[in-house]
């Protein structure tokens, strides 16, 4: 395997947890609701999927685990902005320091252990071919996942009724009450879709990227999913490159520290922090981009009328 | 059966005053459940941790010294908050306080005088403010989103203080530990009454804090200018006021009270600068800023439960052998008993059976 293969993999290991929260995070925005307790669900999706793989044996069981867990926190989240209509900025950030108080919590007893893990899967011919075999064929199933949840979400929202619907909720909720649409229901479901993803994308951490349990080890990931969102202005593809993007600036500046160029390790671990900011900026002062792609209800709280 | 909201005519002050009150309860008896579930005894358990620090004086002290930034960091976020500024970084405005604070003692050692205390408590304040700054002028003339910002400059504030104890301001005589040198005698915030326990003047400044943004809030044009600009922005500029400058201001207050805060735990608390300076105060403070309802009076009290908490954590790791980690997971259950109870003040929770639902329709209800 060539150096430059090995890199390759490594960004996309880097990738994948970011792709899968991020992707998840853009279904719940489409629907207009802003949940900021993403870092949150991650954490308790990388607690549980490290724990029930230990237990288990089994790194799926894990991930299903994490799924499970992620979802059902994110429901947390949904009762109070969707039912009680509570502050969505606030809540989410509650759902963020509860995930990492609980998981705190609850890690304590797996800390210094070591993960089962998941092996990469292996096709006969294709997965030798030469320079791009294993980075094409030789992967986590994880990661092929990633790429197809990216292109069903990007065919759901855009080419399926169900997408359009959920996209009208998040543009103009009060039309969409008008016609008919049950405008919390499908919220609720936005919000857990969100949830299990980020609670998948933290098993991934525990699991795959680094296979143990550390505190506090999603270390803003899930903050940076958030910024991906706002960097890809709502479109899957886009979540796809800025998740590669940020996979290659993590890789790079953890080459860069092996290397010893000089520069204080502690400069290059926060360049990906850095690069978050540039990137908002980069995007954010560019409104026309901005203006048309924001959900037009993202954040507002919706009580129905009766 | 589903629970439907109906707005209330107008707000309800019963509520509003009860809210806080309602959250704490539920805490309480969301935790005896959790301590059952761990195995222990929930009464012995809520006892170590909200009664047994109250019992001696020291204890009182130590209460007031992890109450100090609680109270100081979230006094300037309800500023913040109530001007619909999200500003979630107040943790690093804290450690750049603090560091911004430490130049004069790390650096000029032998410039010992009076005057070193002030200068150390001015330059924290500006240190704050200007790393508060950032996100708020990047919000202002790129139109970012200051909750990613703020929050990243956080991990950014956490490696830097952390390369500065490692390198260039590591102790020369400190046997390759990576903290800075002890801060000389002029240097040290003095504790308030010596003789009984380790409070120092920090908490004295969180109380002027609280004084001063309470009257600023509720009785100068300015403080009504946060309140109109945060409910209604549009309202805001018909009467003249400036968005932009407001959020500055939001910015700039709450950096530099967090910035007071880390200097003041720097030279009150610790004596010295080291890796980690603070528990998560920035992130808890969110906490006691929405449980005191972004009111600084309410806020001094609600600093010191949420200090009581991180007080009763140690104590009951120490006495029943619960981790100081379930602290943590209360207080993240607090915020959101109190967000969901603050939804009382402006709805009536009806609960309706379902069957109902179907009769109202029928009514026609489109």
């Amino acid at each position: 395997m060539g150096m430059l293969e090995a890199i390759l993999i490594t960004i996309a290991t880097a990738a994948t947890p970011l792709l899968i929260a991020a992707i998840g995070e853009l279904v719940v925005e489409r629907s207009g609701v802003l949940n900021l307790g993403v870092e949150g669900m991650m954490v308790m999706g990388a607690v549980t999927g490290f724990g029930v793989a230990l237990i288990s044996g089994s790194p799926w069981l894990g991930f299903l685990a994490a799924i499970l867990v992620g979802a059902l926190f994110s429901l947390l989240f949904a009762f109070l902005t969707l039912t009680l209509v509570t502050n969505q900025v606030a809540t989410g950030l509650a759902l963020t320091l509860l995930g990492l108080g609980v998981s705190g919590m609850l890690g304590e007893s797996f800390v210094g252990l070591p993960g089962v893990k998941l092996g990469s899967i292996y096709i006969p011919v294709l997965t030798d071919l030469p320079l791009v075999g294993k980075f094409l064929f030789g992967q986590d199933p994880i990661f092929y996942l990633s790429l197809l949840l990216t292109g069903s979400v990007g065919y759901f929202l855009f080419r399926t009724r169900a997408g359009l619907t959920l996209r009208s909720v998040g543009d103009n909720h009060a039309s969409a009450h008008a016609l008919g649409i049950n405008v919390i229901l499908i919220r609720y479901l936005a919000v857990m879709f969100g949830g299990a993803c980020a609670g998948l994308a933290g098993g991934y951490l525990s699991i795959v990227y680094t296979p143990q349990w550390v505190e506090n080890m999603t270390a803003g990931r899930g903050w940076i999913a958030l910024a991906l969102v706002v960097f890809a202005s709502w479109r899957p593809w886009r979540v796809l490159a800025g998740a590669y993007l940020f996979g290659a600036v993590t890789i790079g500046q953890l080459h860069a520290q092996a290397l010893g160029i000089g520069v204080p390790s502690q400069l290059l671990s926060s360049l990906p922090y850095l690069a978050t900011v540039v990137v908002l900026v980069l995007i954010s002062g560019n409104r026309r981009l901005t203006m048309v792609n924001t959900p037009a209800s993202l954040g507002r709280p919706f009580v129905p009328d009766r | 059966m589903r629970i439907e909201l109906v707005k209330r005519p107008q707000r309800s002050a019963l509520f509003s005053a009860l809210s806080p009150f309602i959250a704490l309860a539920l805490t309480l008896v969301a935790g005896a459940i959790m301590f059952s579930l761990l195995g222990k005894n929930p009464l012995d358990a809520l006892y170590y941790y909200f009664i047994d620090p109250l019992r001696e004086v020291w204890s009182l002290h130590e209460l007031a010294v992890k109450a100090a930034p609680l109270i100081l960091i979230a006094i300037g976020l309800s500023v913040c908050f109530l001007s619909n500024n999200w500003n979630i970084g107040a943790e690093g405005q804290f450690i750049m306080g603090a560091v911004a604070g430490s130049i004069l003692p790390v650096m000029y050692p032998d410039f010992q005088s009076w005057v070193v205390l002030p200068l150390m408590l001015i330059m924290g304040m500006a240190g704050g403010a200007a790393y508060a700054a950032v996100p708020a002028l990047l919000k202002t003339r790129f139109n970012t989103n200051e909750i990613l910002t703020s929050l990243m400059l956080v991990y950014v504030a956490q490696l830097f203080l952390d390369w500065m104890v490692r390198g260039p301001w590591r102790n020369p005589q400190g046997m390759n530990f990576p903290e800075t040198r002890n801060f000389h005698e002029y240097a040290i915030l003095p504790e308030i009454w010596a003789s009984s326990g380790r409070a120092h003047w920090g908490f004295i400044f969180a109380l002027v804090a609280a004084v001063a943004v309470w009257f600023m809030l509720s009785k100068t044009l300015r403080g009504y200018e946060v309140k109109v600009l945060g409910q209604s922005p549009r309202a805001g500029r018909f009467a003249g006021f400036s968005s932009a400058k407001m959020v500055f201001f939001a910015f700039v207050v709450s950096g530099a009270l967090a910035g007071l805060a880390g200097i003041s735990e720097v030279s009150g608390a610790i004596g010295q600068l080291r890796p980690t300076i603070s528990p998560g105060y920035g992130f808890t403070a969110i906490i006691v800023a929405f449980l005191g309802r972004l009111n600084p009076l309410g806020i001094v009290a609600a600093g010191l439960v949420l200090a009581l908490s991180y007080l009763g954590g140690e104590a009951a790791q120490i006495s029943i052998g619960v981790s100081d980690k379930v602290a943590r997971a209360f207080q993240g259950l607090l915020l959101f008993f109190v967000l969901g109870a603050d939804t009382l003040i402006h709805y009536r929770i009806r609960f309706v059976a379902t069957g109902s639902r179907k009769l109202e329709a029928s009514h026609g209800n489109a």
